[in-house]
């Protein structure tokens, strides 16, 4: 199923305080997509709003072309995960599952034989096909999440709300179950939506991140086009460590403002800009700089962390060991040439991801 | 060094116990002693009186309806208390509470205000022939007045703590608002309902400041058992005086003991 939004305005109750502002956003039939964003971005307002949870607001959100409000829950076909996944604690885990069978009016209701085989298949397909009678409360946190489920699905849901679904899980079992939760989706032909604040969650299992700030959507793209080019410095250092360079932009070149940094070519009008990058796009020069390195503890794939003190300050940056062998540790210069420009918290037009040739600016130390 | 020693705790635990005993043990044991004391069948026939069986019947009658309506109600309040945050929300949860703080008389007394007959709507109930002040209806409203705020206030630190997300859950699953709380709310509240309902009794059943006021003490007629008590202590009637006191206690007694019975049960399956 897709979903439509269009200029989707929430005030919090009893303040003049947006929660979300002018969202607009649209979700492919089939996509799974993630919302991200720090905590009070307005993610699971989004999501909330989607699921017609809540009161009113302004703007329009349709599924499949049709707008849901007013019509009742069973037509939606929209299945909602909890964070802390919601379940019934009287009831057994095979109640739970068919709680949304159970309340179809009676015309609609399958017959209980029917609603048994759904719960053991749907028992099946989360792995669980023994704890049909045992209680929420006997459960691991997994083991819950996957019932929460299991319950979401049983109506045959075509819309997939998550959110913050794997928050209170440790890391071994997250990681399996979104990767089990991807080949659900793909399984069943689901349209998912996942709300997350952690953004490696989102890159490995989305097909797209929509990221949030401030009750706006911010940008959204596939992973790797938010990587390569950001819409705004706050997506960059969201979606991982990044280093800034202050600087500015003469004559075609970034002139980075501390000393032993390396300029490079940008397309871009003179003026002020700020150079992001990962630590791991970083690279030492021995381009007779006066930057030292100074080895620390934490690398991480294969990559070692060192502190560059470029004279002015020290930034951490990740480089391949054999490297450290290669330019030394001292008289260095940084290449910042695949970083990204901003101006005015807006990308540089014409700023080049990848560097071409770089000298070190004129800047005396000290 | 650090926390209280072991004899002064033994001291402490010895002090509690003989409080309890003195202040709470030994006033039901002396009423049993006394309605006794002319033997078991001078009691049971005391019980036998017209005028007591009347009050026995009006007692229960009272106490059950109140204890439907104040329950229905007392959920109601609960729910919309904890679930929603809305304009005027604190002054509801003190209002839920203002019969806990108001003396029972008081209580009658506005009763008696608004229904009696040189009450505000006196001259009308009595041209219409409704009888509402020292009759059944008003000893109702009383005991409705005084024991509103025990379902409620024992569900509330449940339900708050309960949260909405299962609610919701239910509502997206399709199920509608009576069903939700049929079906999910009270089910997983079970145990703080039924103590907040064994209160509620408890407390109708004893009242008797407010329902004094209202009654207007016609024995056979408007009198409860508490109010039968008074009647028949200050005839000197002592044996069936004590005797319907004893019943009243054994009654209060076992709704309490049930209580902390469930609740000892919840407190084991919810660990």
């Amino acid at each position: 199923m897709s979903v439509q939004i269009r200029s989707l305005t929430r005030r919090a109750p009893n303040a003049s305080r947006k929660m979300l502002d002018g969202v607009s956003l649209t979700i492919e039939d089939g996509a799974f997509v993630a919302l991200v964003g720090p905590s009070g971005a307005g993610k699971t307002t989004l999501l909330r709003t989607i699921a017609g949870l809540d009161g009113p607001y302004e703007g329009t959100v349709l599924v499949d072309g049709r707008v849901l409000a007013g019509r009742p829950m069973r037509e939606r076909r929209i299945g909602f995960v909890f964070q802390n996944y919601a379940l019934f604690r009287h009831m057994t885990v095979a109640r739970n599952i068919s709680f949304g069978l159970d309340v179809l009016p009676r015309g609609e209701r399958p017959d209980r034989g029917a609603i048994a085989a759904r719960v053991a298949e749907l028992l099946e397909l989360i792995q669980l096909p023994t704890l049909g009678g045992a209680y929420p409360d006997q459960l691991s946190g997994g083991q819950r999440q996957r019932v929460a489920l299991a319950r979401a699905l049983a109506t045959k849901p075509g819309l997939l709300l998550l959110d913050e679904p794997f928050g209170a899980l440790d890391p071994i079992v997250r990681r399996q179950i979104r990767r089990w939760l991807r080949g659900l989706h793909d399984q069943l032909g689901l349209t998912t939506v996942l709300v997350t604040h952690d953004h490696d969650e989102a890159l490995e299992v989305a097909d797209r991140l929509v990221v949030m700030q401030n009750g706006r959507v911010v940008q959204e793209a596939a992973a790797e086009t938010l990587d390569a080019a950001p819409a705004t410095p706050f997506v960059m250092e969201f979606l991982g460590e990044a280093l800034e360079f202050p600087g500015q932009v003469a004559h075609g070149r970034f002139l980075p403002d501390d000393p032993n940094v390396l300029s490079f070519a940008v397309g871009a009008g003179d003026g002020p800009a700020t150079a992001y990058l990962r630590p791991h796009e970083a690279r030492l020069v021995a381009a007779g700089g006066a930057a030292r390195a100074i080895p620390l503890t934490g690398g991480q794939g294969g990559l070692r962390r060192l502190a560059v003190a470029l004279g002015t300050r020290e930034v951490e940056i990740l480089v391949l060991p054999e490297r450290l062998g290669q330019v030394g540790t001292e008289g260095l210069g940084l290449d910042i040439g695949r970083a990204r420009l901003f101006r005015d918290g807006a990308p540089l037009a014409g700023a080049p991801p990848v560097a071409s040739g770089q000298e070190l600016p004129r800047v005396t130390v000290g | 060094m650090g926390g209280p020693s072991r004899r002064g705790n033994a001291v402490l635990v010895a002090a509690t116990y003989l409080t309890v005993l003195a202040v709470l043990v030994l006033p039901v044991l002396l009423v049993m002693v006394e309605a006794l004391r002319t033997g078991i069948g001078a009691a049971w026939r005391s019980l036998l009186d017209p005028d007591a069986l009347s009050a026995i019947r009006l007692t229960l009658l009272v106490t059950l309806v109140a204890t439907i309506v104040n329950t229905a109600g007392g959920i109601m309040a609960a729910w919309l208390v904890t679930k929603y945050r809305f304009r005027g929300r604190g002054i509801l949860v003190a209002l839920i509470e203002l019969p806990i703080s108001v003396s029972p008389v008081i209580a009658g007394l506005v009763w008696l205000l608004l229904f009696g007959r040189q009450g505000w709507w006196g001259d009308w109930l009595d041209r219409h022939d409704i009888q509402i002040a020292f009759a059944t209806p008003g000893i109702l409203l009383a005991t409705l007045f005084v024991t509103f705020p025990y379902v409620a206030r024992t569900l509330m630190p449940f339900m708050e703590q309960q949260g909405r997300e299962a609610e919701e859950a239910a509502f997206l699953l399709g199920a509608g608002f009576w069903r939700t709380l049929w079906r999910v709310t009270l089910p997983d509240a079970r145990w703080a309902l039924l103590s907040g309902i064994l209160l509620t009794t408890a407390r109708g059943i004893g009242e008797f400041g407010a329902v004094s006021v209202v009654s207007g003490h016609i024995p056979g007629l408007t009198e409860t058992m508490p109010l039968h008590i008074e009647t028949l202590y200050n005839g000197y009637q002592t044996v069936a005086a004590f005797t319907m006191a004893a019943l009243l206690a054994l009654i209060a007694m076992a709704t309490v003991l049930l209580r902390s019975f469930l609740e000892h049960d919840f407190r084991k399956a919810s660990s």
